[in-house]
């Protein structure tokens, strides 16, 4: 089983093993115009990606830290190693992954997933992928498959037409940190018509202790084109912080079929800052399944801009936040065309403490009539602890619009508990029940194999939640 | 070897909800195989019954005793009760969203009989149950309760009877919000798994006697404020649907205010 959603409820964290350092360059700790250079030259980017670094780099300094959200304010840019190279070459048959490094992914399952069910795979560990392969006969289709660093080197008028057009560096501070330092991650373009069946698959590793990752992600859905990704994300636990910032821009183009999957399963002592934004114009469809786990505190809110005519988005948003953990997440829909329609489901569990929030952006442009959104937000909260808000925000400025909003909180009753109870299972069988019916709306647009694993590990993680 | 000990004995039971007393000393027996009706009017505790010999962790037994098959279950949670093979059919079930009523039963089945069915068996049974209770094969997909009409819930709940196999049924105004087609199936359904399991005891919780015209009780109890009243056969509910319970309220408040002066006497020692 590959990127596991595990660990969903669980109090015990299974990825937090940590192994020796492998590197063979490893960054100063701390940011400067220095590192960004050095890093640059090491990939041997063209002139313009250095500029875009740097421009990135004053943005990044420039801009406060969001004073909304979840609390930012341990984070220490001058403790964070940005750029940690793991080996000097990118394999494409596991058998030449440094044998460090291939046991880590081993453990993790990811060789087995790939071949089982998955049309292709990027393993990146600390700030370079260092496996990448993808199925021959889609390679054929001319399906390309990149880690981030080979897409630009290989295909750079494509790189240089999109990358940065869906977030512009300054969008936000860590927009800007990750345009600043960016590396790994994926490039993914799919031509015209071709309809990659089954996922393409990423997986990220961090190992390093106050490792900062900044993978960077690309995908170009070409007319009527269609890919399903799904990436996974674990971990070492250590006691000091670690950064995660991911800048992931998507491309769908008319009639085409964009389906992105996250399972963030960091451990607790990671800092999960993502932006991530889609651009669909007419007729596409894009799909945000987005599963928050673990981390310390993840603020993300994958965001769809409809762009043209009949164009979807649907965002399932599912987070769950145990002790110590504070889970801002949410999605965003911009309608800017008529007849544009989206739905933002979000779930979120909270025990032992944990905060989650649903934040959310629903927005529609004036002329954009007859479009249609619906938003709807369910926390369930397991103890008298734990805590949830929601902080919606819909800016209509057309009256032509069919828009709906929902929000429940709720807590496990009574009554639900001893009617399960009554059919012989016990208190924490019968909770576990409960959340994975709560879950399903996310559960059940995850691959078999996924949804297996999550209600596993779901039952797991609930044995220690009575009493 | 005749077995003696009474399937379910509950004695002298009272029960308090939020320190209000509900029940004020319930005795009754009943054996394997029998039907009995427990009939009164409403807030007579009839309901309250049904919870508390479930387990219902808000009905405080303040004294008294269920016993099970000889075993004090009075303590025992829900869980552990239907493991021991008691089973209640709600009178208003719960809905369980994005759990299928397919995978709540293959779940209750395996927790409440612990025998490791197959698959295939639990698929042939569920079918088999299904069209016994006139439910179409599509019900097993929905969600457990979720948007079910009172007739569906009713169903589903004799549904789960019949797939749990319990040695005590208690049903609880399962005739309730049903209309007369639906009793009918409802009723028809009970009698076919009481054909089936003849050694299955049944004990019908109602106001009405309607069901009863489907369903013949061996024995009927009147509940009337916390106690039963009176017991006897078949021919109890035929004096009920003539008379009604107001015979019956107008002897329980005479009793009522002689134990009103027990209970001074008591306080005064």
């Amino acid at each position: 089983m590959a990127v596991k959603p595990q660990d969903i409820v669980s109090n015990e964290y299974k990825y937090g093993f940590r192994d020796e350092e492998h590197y063979v360059f490893k960054s100063q700790r701390g940011l400067s115009r220095q590192v960004v250079e050095q890093l640059s030259q090491m990939k041997g980017e063209p002139e313009w990606m250095l500029r875009f670094r740097l421009r990135a780099l004053e943005l990044f300094y420039r801009k406060p830290l969001p004073t909304w959200g979840a609390d930012l304010s341990d984070i220490n840019f001058d403790d964070i190693f940005y750029y940690v190279r793991p080996s000097e070459t990118r394999a494409r048959d596991w058998d030449e992954v440094p044998e460090g490094i291939k046991r880590t992914f081993d453990r993790l399952g990811i060789p087995e997933a790939e071949r089982k069910f998955l049309a292709g795979v990027s393993a990146q560990y600390e700030s370079e992928v260092v496996y990448h392969n993808i199925r021959a006969d889609l390679e054929k289709q001319g399906v390309l498959f990149l880690d981030m660093d080979s897409g630009l080197a290989q295909h750079p008028e494509l790189v240089k037409e999109y990358f940065g057009t869906v977030i512009p560096p300054g969008d936000n501070k860590f927009a800007a940190l990750n345009s600043a330092v960016w590396s790994g991650g994926s490039f993914i373009y799919v031509p015209k018509g071709v309809q990659v069946e089954i996922p393409l698959q990423a997986y990220f590793r961090i190992n390093t202790e106050n490792m900062g990752q900044f993978e960077r992600t690309l995908i170009i859905a070409d007319e009527g084109a269609r890919v399903h990704y799904i990436e996974g994300c674990t971990a070492p636990t250590y006691t000091t912080n670690s950064l995660h910032s991911a800048v992931v821009e998507l491309v769908a183009k008319k009639g085409a079929h964009i389906r992105y999957t996250t399972i963030q399963n960091w451990s607790g002592n990671v800092y999960n800052l993502v932006t991530k934004r889609a651009v669909a114009y007419e007729d596409a469809l894009v799909e945000w399944v987005d599963g928050n786990l673990g981390s310390k505190v993840t603020m993300k809110y994958p965001g769809v801009y409809l762009m043209g005519e009949r164009a979807r988005a649907e965002i399932i948003s599912v987070a769950f936040a145990g002790a110590g953990q504070h889970q801002d997440a949410g999605g965003k829909v911009i309608h800017a065309a008529p007849n544009t329609s989206s739905t933002i489901t979000s779930k979120s569990i909270s025990k032992d403490g944990g905060r989650t929030s649903y934040r959310g952006l629903l927005k529609v442009y004036p002329g954009c009539h007859d479009v249609k959104a619906f938003v709807r937000c369910d926390a369930l909260l397991l103890d008298e602890t734990s805590r949830s808000d929601t902080y919606p925000s819909i800016e209509i400025d057309d009256e032509r619009v069919d828009i709906g909003h929902e929000a429940t909180v709720s807590k496990i009753g009574d009554e639900q508990l001893f009617y399960l109870m009554s059919r012989g299972m016990d208190e924490g069988e019968a909770k576990t029940m409960i959340v994975n019916g709560f879950f399903e709306p996310f559960t059940k647009e995850l691959p078999m194999e996924y949804a297996l694993e999550l209600n596993r590990l779901l039952a797991l993680s609930m044995e220690g939640a009575v009493g | 070897m005749t077995d003696t000990t009474p399937l379910l004995r509950v004695e002298d039971l009272r029960v308090a909800i939020d320190g209000k007393p509900i029940l004020r000393g319930v005795s009754l027996e009943v054996r394997r195989g029998e039907v009995h009706a427990l009939m009164g009017p409403n807030g007579s505790g009839k309901s309250t019954l049904a919870n508390t010999l479930m387990g219902h962790p808000r009905y405080q037994v303040t004294s008294g005793q269920v016993r099970f098959n000889g075993e004090d279950v009075t303590r025992l949670t829900a869980d552990k009760r239907a493991k021991r093979g008691m089973f209640l059919a709600f009178q208003y079930p719960v809905a369980i969203p994005g759990v299928s009523l397919g995978n709540f039963l293959r779940s209750a089945v395996k927790a409440a009989r612990g025998d490791g069915m197959s698959a295939m068996d639990f698929r042939k049974q569920l079918r088999a149950n299904m069209e016994l209770l006139k439910m179409d094969p599509s019900f097993a997909g929905r969600y457990t309760n979720e948007g079910f009409s009172g007739g569906e819930k009713k169903r589903a709940e004799v549904l789960q009877m019949a797939m749990l196999r319990p040695e005590l049924a208690i049903m609880d105004e399962t005739d309730s919000g049903l209309d007369i087609d639906a009793l009918r199936v409802v009723a028809e359904g009970v009698n076919a798994l009481k054909q089936a399991r003849p050694e299955m005891a049944v004990l019908i919780i109602t106001h009405y006697q309607r069901i009863l015209n489907y369903i013949t009780p061996d024995v009927v109890h009147v509940l009337v404020a916390g106690r039963v009243v009176e017991s006897g056969g078949a021919e109890l509910v035929q004096r009920l649907e003539a008379e009604g319970y107001e015979p019956f309220l107008a002897a329980d408040r005479r009793a009522g205010e002689s134990e009103f002066a027990v209970g001074v006497s008591t306080n005064g020692r």
